[in-house]
């Protein structure tokens, strides 16, 4: 992507110790993200899938600087903010929002919407109350909310509701860019597309750029530009949206595509599928060599002694896999 | 699917059912009118948003909700011609878990995590058929090893939470099929899980009717998975159906305004990108009173003024596929022209 990246992650790790007995000794780590290296352009939106455990929040939240990676390099717009802390840190932070699966957990019940969406104007900014005022009723509008609910509590709203007062929150410092950790993964589909459809209209208006985490990769084919797809804790494949769907190249991105159910009983008749044997190893434990061997179809003897290569391929795409030229 | 047995005979049949809570906030009307019927080995489809009535459907079924403050107010449920409501209950206790197995939404309803699963399957056998602890366990074992666990006589002695979600979910169906029911009801069995481990249970479903022909009710708000699976399809909402007919039918030809705006409102893994998805305006509706309007009038694209005024009937169009809508009812295909007048005065 070159120049034009606003976010650049490079060999990004991040491993969470694992205590046992009294003493709380240290016995491990588990491997949440493993060396992950990916970039995004400005006002692009970059698709993170996989299945439930693999990653995919934790690399959300590093990047946000919500945990300290355990290695790697993170750059933003340019700088590098991997090690940045207190105000430092603070300040940067309003480039950087996240939006949440569970809209519910993280409205605070006990406040008005108005001072929920006011809550990070009160932290990083100086306007005036009057000012704050204004700018929460127009971002209730920019979400298509009634200015007027600003004196209401979160649970005399729905759930796509709650989902557009966390989004007006996010959008509260003009941040550049936003991690949306499974932003509609709690919603209803008939509500799903009203979230999905205004965070496309937000991303034209103010020029933002997503990092979208979902399992869903239905929604995720509509709104990424391009696509990076999480096992284990590592990146198998990247690669713009048509080239992913239509010519998957890993055998795990072939294998999640194959396991869409269609809505068209003729397709799901006569569809090839490729069903894994067996569960996700445990990312306390993964296997040695390629992380998805113990469940690939394809693999080989040199897959259980040898890390694949993030390597670079034609199109813009990067692939994991040995057995892929 | 084509793969399975034709439909032979009834062996299910709920005939308007009504089910309402009563809370200190009013009443709830969960499930209002409720009509069908499954037949041995045929696999029915249910489909809707969540608050629907889909579960309460289904728990009423076997009268599994506590009451207060649930109550089933009317309709009538034979299993093989016995009504369910009227069943002692010595006689529900027999049905439960035995000719008619049921799959929770929530696993931990129905595995305890204090035993282990041998014990716990071992004791679901022996409370319906009469077999000693012996013959028990090597069932379970072979159970377990039908659903695709290895080594069955191991992971009898460990504890739910030694296994992982898709294989907790594996145990569930086996812990259902253990006394081979007649009927299986199966309430959001996939939809905690990754598409990857969904396959592969989706794929052992295919397997186990093609062998054991049961009659499946497969709860579910994935429309993908019921294309996959289901004869017929069931579509609630509003704690009513509102559209019934056979996947086929359903999918290449929907008819409820609620069924089409759902379908186009989601996004395909096999097809190219549209500029924009089409949105559903608006909320689910609230249950707090009985149905006196189209449930869907206030988000439906095609309302006009009949569908606030009355409640629409679900009445059979062409080919078995029934509608809840008036735009299906013959006498409303044109709306009449005196509510024309009414309006432009
Ligand atoms: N604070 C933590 N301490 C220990 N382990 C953690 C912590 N946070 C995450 N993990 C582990 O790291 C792995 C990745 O977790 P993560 O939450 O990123 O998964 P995910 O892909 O987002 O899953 P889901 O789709 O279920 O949300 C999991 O095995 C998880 O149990
Ligand atoms: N114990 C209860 N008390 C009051 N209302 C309930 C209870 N259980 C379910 N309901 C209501 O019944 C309706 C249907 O619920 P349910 O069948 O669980 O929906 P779903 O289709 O998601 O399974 C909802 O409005 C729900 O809030
Ligand atoms: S490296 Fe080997 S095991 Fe890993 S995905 Fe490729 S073929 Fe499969
Ligand atoms: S009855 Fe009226 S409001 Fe209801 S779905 Fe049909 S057209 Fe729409
Ligand atoms: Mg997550
Ligand atoms: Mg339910």
């Amino acid at each position: 992507m070159g120049a034009e990246a606003i976010l650049r992650v490079d060999g990004l790790s991040m491993y969470f110790p694992v205590y046992r007995g009294v003493l709380r000794k240290k016995v491990g780590e588990i491997k949440a993200v493993d060396e992950v290296s990916f970039d995004i352009a400005k006002g692009e939106t970059l698709g993170l899938v996989g299945e439930s455990g693999c990653g995919k929040s934790t690399t959300g939240r590093a990047i946000l600087k919500l945990y300290d990676p355990t290695a790697g390099r993170i750059e933003l717009q340019g700088k590098d903010i991997t090690d940045l802390e207190g105000d430092a840190l603070r300040e940067i932070r309003t480039d950087m929002q996240m939006i949440f699966q569970d809209p519910q957990a993280c409205l605070n019940p006990r406040m008005t919407v108005g001072s929920i969406i006011a809550e990070p104007l009160d932290e990083h900014t100086r306007l005036k109350k009057r000012q704050k005022r204004e700018r929460v009723r127009e971002l209730l509008n920019a979400v298509g909310m009634n200015p007027d609910f600003e004196n209401r509590y979160p649970h005399e709203f729905s759930g796509g509701q709650r989902q557009r007062i966390g989004i007006a929150r996010a959008l509260a410092l003009e941040p550049k860019f936003i991690v949306c950790d499974e932003p509609i993964a709690a919603l209803d589909v008939s509500i799903q597309a009203q979230v999905v459809n205004l965070l496309e209209d937000l991303q034209k208006e103010h020029d933002l750029t997503y990092l979208f985490i979902s399992h869903d990769l239905s929604m995720v084919r509509h709104i990424a530009d391009r696509i990076a797809v999480m096992y284990l804790g590592r990146l198998v494949e990247l690669a713009p949206r048509q080239q992913l769907y239509t010519m998957p190249r890993h055998p795990y991105t072939k294998a999640l595509l194959s396991a869409v159910p269609e809505p068209d009983p003729a397709r799901e008749a006569v569809r090839e599928r490729i069903i894994l044997k067996g569960d996700v190893p445990s990312p306390a434990n993964p296997p040695s060599g390629c992380n998805f061997s113990t469940r690939c179809p394809i693999a080989e003897e040199k897959c259980r002694r040898e890390t694949p290569a993030w390597r670079e391929m034609d199109g813009g795409r990067f692939v994991a896999c040995h057995m892929v030229q | 699917m084509s793969e399975t047995r034709p439909p032979q005979s009834t062996v299910l049949e709920v005939n308007d059912l009504n089910t309402i809570f009563r809370t200190r906030d009013g009443e709830v009307h969960a499930v209002n009118h409720v009509d069908f019927s499954l037949a041995t080995g045929e696999l029915l489809g249910v489909v809707g948003e969540s608050g629907s009535g889909k579960s309460v459907t289904m728990m009423s079924l076997l009268k599994l909700l506590p009451s207060p403050p649930a109550e089933i107010v009317s309709g009538e449920i034979l299993f093989e011609g016995r009504d369910v409501l009227k069943m002692s209950d010595d006689e529900l206790r027999a049905l439960r878990g035995g000719d008619i197995g049921f799959i929770f939404q929530d696993p931990m309803t129905s595995l305890n995590p204090v035993f282990t699963v041998g014990y716990q399957l071992t004791e679901a056998l022996r409370e319906h058929l009469d077999i000693n602890k012996k013959e028990a366990r090597k069932r379970a074992a072979s159970l377990l090893a039908k659903v695709g666990i290895a080594q069955p006589e191991q992971r009898l002695k460990d504890f739910p939470h030694q296994f992982s979600g898709g294989m907790r979910q594996r145990v569930m169906i086996a812990m259902a099929l253990a006394c081979e029911p007649k009927v299986l009801i199966a309430d959001e069995p996939t939809t905690a899980l990754d598409v990857t481990i969904q396959a592969q249970i989706l794929e052992l479903v295919r397997d186990l009717r093609r062998d054991q022909g049961m009659g499946i009710i497969w709860i579910t708000h994935d429309l993908g998975v019921v294309a996959g699976i289901a004869d017929r399809v069931i579509v609630m909402y509003g704690g009513q159906i509102v559209e019934h007919a056979t996947v086929e039918a359903l999918f290449k030809d929907p008819r409820h305004p609620y069924t089409r705006a759902l379908l186009a409102a989601m996004p395909s893994v096999d097809a190219e990108r549209t500029e924009k998805l089409h949105s559903i305006a608006g909320q689910p509706p609230s249950l707090n009173k009985r149905p006196a309007s189209c449930s869907f009038a206030p988000r439906c694209e095609h309302a006009f003024g009949r569908c606030t005024e009355e409640n629409p009937p679900l009445i059979e169009t062409s080919g078995g596929h029934q509608v809840a809508c008036w735009l299906e009812h013959p006498q409303y295909m044109e709306p009449p022209s005196e509510m024309h007048l009414r309006e432009s005065f």
